[in-house]
């Protein structure tokens, strides 16, 4: 029976107005609160739905990021998890580096499956699952909001601009969820405790001979423009009346 | 100097305007060439309309059965080949585009750009993060082929009818994997003008209720002849297909009017919106944050104000 392999990225939570440094050096996160990328709790939630149903024996929930992060992972450990993988590195990896650090951790621990987020909500990039299945040479099925499990193969409903698409894959492969994928569930008290005696493997980032793919450099953060504030009309005669002096009736 | 390569969008055998909106992004690094690259089943009439915007030198088509449909992993190995020699590889940041872009840079052994803004110059480029909370400029190494995809919300497409570009059949030699298979679009049919083009949008939030009540907003849309939008929350519920879905993981749209009914202004929606010409919000809650980025605000029960507001259109 197959292992799913998990991507478990922390990122600033998504309630927190993100503020500019006024000197274009980066965003604000000292003391702001940090969470599961949410794309990730609902990958994870799929992979333990797996499991529950008998389609997998194992899941691990992988981090890459500075030594802090195990915190994070054990997150993942209490939603269920059976064992996290930290890949330690001080600097932030750009999405192709994560994907060649995700390919050697593919290669060691053989996966079904691989689900990640179909975007991370910091860099919003939504790359490192299909750079992963490129590097894989395995399909990809991104943006799901259905996964099917059956004879070694995936049918997955992906949403796209035009509608619902289905494809079939054959595993192992790589899934991005989706918002609608399922609703993840919330982590019990009890389930914390026993998180503390799940495994944690740490491996430094450096160990494991991954080319860094981090070609982009930025050089500037800025706060976007602001649209300047409107005005209120009293009623629908106004508001017809406004939209006609602009043209748009 | 630069030489480009943009990834035609299609489908059903027509041209997608996002396509158009990348060769303008395309034109803005100042290149030698801009070429088009239409991988389909049957790629004539699709390269007859790519070979009509303006500024695209050569349009190359792949015709291949395998090619009917936009399966990532069987145009991923394609493009990557048809790549050579090219200094920039652009796809529009639209579904299609998110799929296989970053699966043609990895083959490429290249970083991505995703969602350009704006072009700084041949490797730099605006885009934005958290949600558009922040936008950086990001410098690509000019040792490696730039990958990037578009946002097709911040670009006018390339004008359409004097180009003139010659069309040539190019021979890839790519082997295709096997392992992904098209099952079946389920699209939502609908006569109304498309949400990612339209001129005018009314979309619906959590605050219409229900399904039924969507009619509300399909009434008023009809009578401006505008697209149809959603919330997150509205396509949550269950009012309305997931396609219709607006903001930072939904489409990203820049009409000239977008009205807001019912809905909050979370920051994830005003992500895909922030283009637009004039915004407007009708909702119960004077608070709301959504009129802190309206153009024109009111303040009321939609149930009361819609039909008044169709009435006074005449
Ligand atoms: C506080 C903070 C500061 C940052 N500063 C910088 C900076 O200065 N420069 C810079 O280039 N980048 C910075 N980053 C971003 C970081 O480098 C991103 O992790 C990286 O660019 C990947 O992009 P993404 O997460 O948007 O990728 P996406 O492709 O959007 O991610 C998709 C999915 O891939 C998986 N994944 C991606 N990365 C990881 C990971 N590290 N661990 C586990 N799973 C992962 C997840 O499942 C995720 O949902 C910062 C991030 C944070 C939170
Ligand atoms: C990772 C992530 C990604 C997300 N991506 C998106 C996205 O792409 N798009 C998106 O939209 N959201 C997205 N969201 C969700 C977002 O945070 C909000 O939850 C959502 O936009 C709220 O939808 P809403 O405004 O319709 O609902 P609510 O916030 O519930 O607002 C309903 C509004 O309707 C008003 N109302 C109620 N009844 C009436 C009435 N009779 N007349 C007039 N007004 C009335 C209320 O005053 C209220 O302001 C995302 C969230 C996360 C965490």
């Amino acid at each position: 029976m197959m292992k799913i392999l998990v991507g478990y990225k922390r990122v600033v939570d998504y309630n927190v107005r993100i503020q500019v440094k006024p000197d274009g050096t980066g965003v604000v996160t000292d003391g702001v609160k940090l969470s599961a990328n949410p794309f990730d709790d609902i990958a994870l939630e799929e992979a333990l739905r797996l499991r529950e149903k008998g389609l997998a024996e194992e899941v691990v929930v992988v981090g890459i990021g500075p030594s802090d992060l195990t915190a994070h992972l054990r997150n993942g450990l209490a939603m269920g998890a059976n064992r996290a993988i930290h890949v330690v590195t001080a600097d932030a990896v750009q999405p192709l580096t994560a994907a060649r650090t995700l390919l050697k951790l593919v290669e060691k621990e053989q996966p079904g499956l691989v689900i990640l987020g179909k975007q991370a909500i910091d860099d919003d990039a939504n790359q490192t699952g299909q750079m992963l299945a490129a590097l894989w040479d395995r399909p990809q099925a991104t943006f799901a909001s259905k996964v099917e499990i059956a004879d070694g193969k995936a049918t997955v409903t992906r949403e796209v601009d035009a509608g619902l698409e289905v494809i079939s894959v054959d595993l192992p492969a790589v899934v991005t969820s989706d918002l609608r994928l399922n609703e993840p569930r919330f982590i019990k008290l009890p389930d914390i405790m026993k998180a503390k005696s799940k495994p944690i493997d740490l491996i430094e980032l450096a160990t494991l001979g991954v080319d860094s793919g981090d070609h982009l450099k930025t050089t500037h953060y800025a706060a976007p423009a602001k649209r300047s504030k409107g005005v209120m009309v009293k009623d629908a005669a106004e508001l017809v009346a406004a939209l006609k002096q602009k043209g748009l009736l | 100097m630069s030489k480009i390569l943009v990834i035609a969008e299609h489908l059903d055998g027509k041209l997608n305007p996002s396509t158009a909106r990348a060769v303008s992004a395309a034109a803005a690094v100042k290149p030698e060439a801009i070429d088009v690259l239409v991988l389909a089943a049957q790629a004539d009439a699709i390269a007859a309309e790519a070979a009509k915007i303006e500024g695209v030198s050569r349009v190359l088509t792949v015709a291949r059965a395998e090619n009917a449909h936009p399966l990532a992993a069987v145009l991923a190995p394609q493009i990557a080949k048809a790549a050579a020699g090219y200094t920039h590889v652009f796809g529009p940041s639209t579904t299609f585009g998110k799929d296989v872009m970053p699966r043609v840079a990895a083959l490429l052994g290249t970083a991505q750009v995703s969602d350009v803004m704006s072009v700084e110059g041949s490797h730099s480029f605006k885009r934005p993060i958290y949600a558009g909370n922040a936008i950086v400029t990001v410098e690509a190494e000019p040792s490696h082929v730039v990958v990037a995809t578009i946002r097709t919300a911040s670009w006018p497409a390339a004008a359409s009818g004097n180009g003139n570009a010659s069309v040539e059949a190019l021979s890839v030699d790519a082997a295709l994997p096997s392992h992904t298979r098209f099952v079946e679009l389920r699209q939502g049919k609908s006569d109304r003008p498309d949400l990612q083009s339209a001129s005018k949008v009314v979309s619906g939030g959590r605050g219409v209720g229900s399904k039924e009540n969507f009619e509300i907003i399909y009434k008023l849309a009809d009578k401006l002849g505008a697209g149809v939008g959603a919330s997150r929350a509205a396509v949550d519920a269950g009012y309305v297909p997931s396609d219709l879905q607006v903001g930072q993981t939904g489409k990203i749209i820049a009409p000239e009017l977008y009205m807001a009914i019912g809905i909050s202004g979370a920051i994830q929606h005003l992500t895909g919106i922030k283009d637009a010409g004039t915004i407007v919000a009708i909702n119960k809650d004077g608070e709301a944050p959504i009129f802190e980025v309206a153009d024109i605000g009111l303040v009321g029960d939609l149930f009361k104000l819609l039909p008044e507001i169709e009435q006074a259109i005449g």
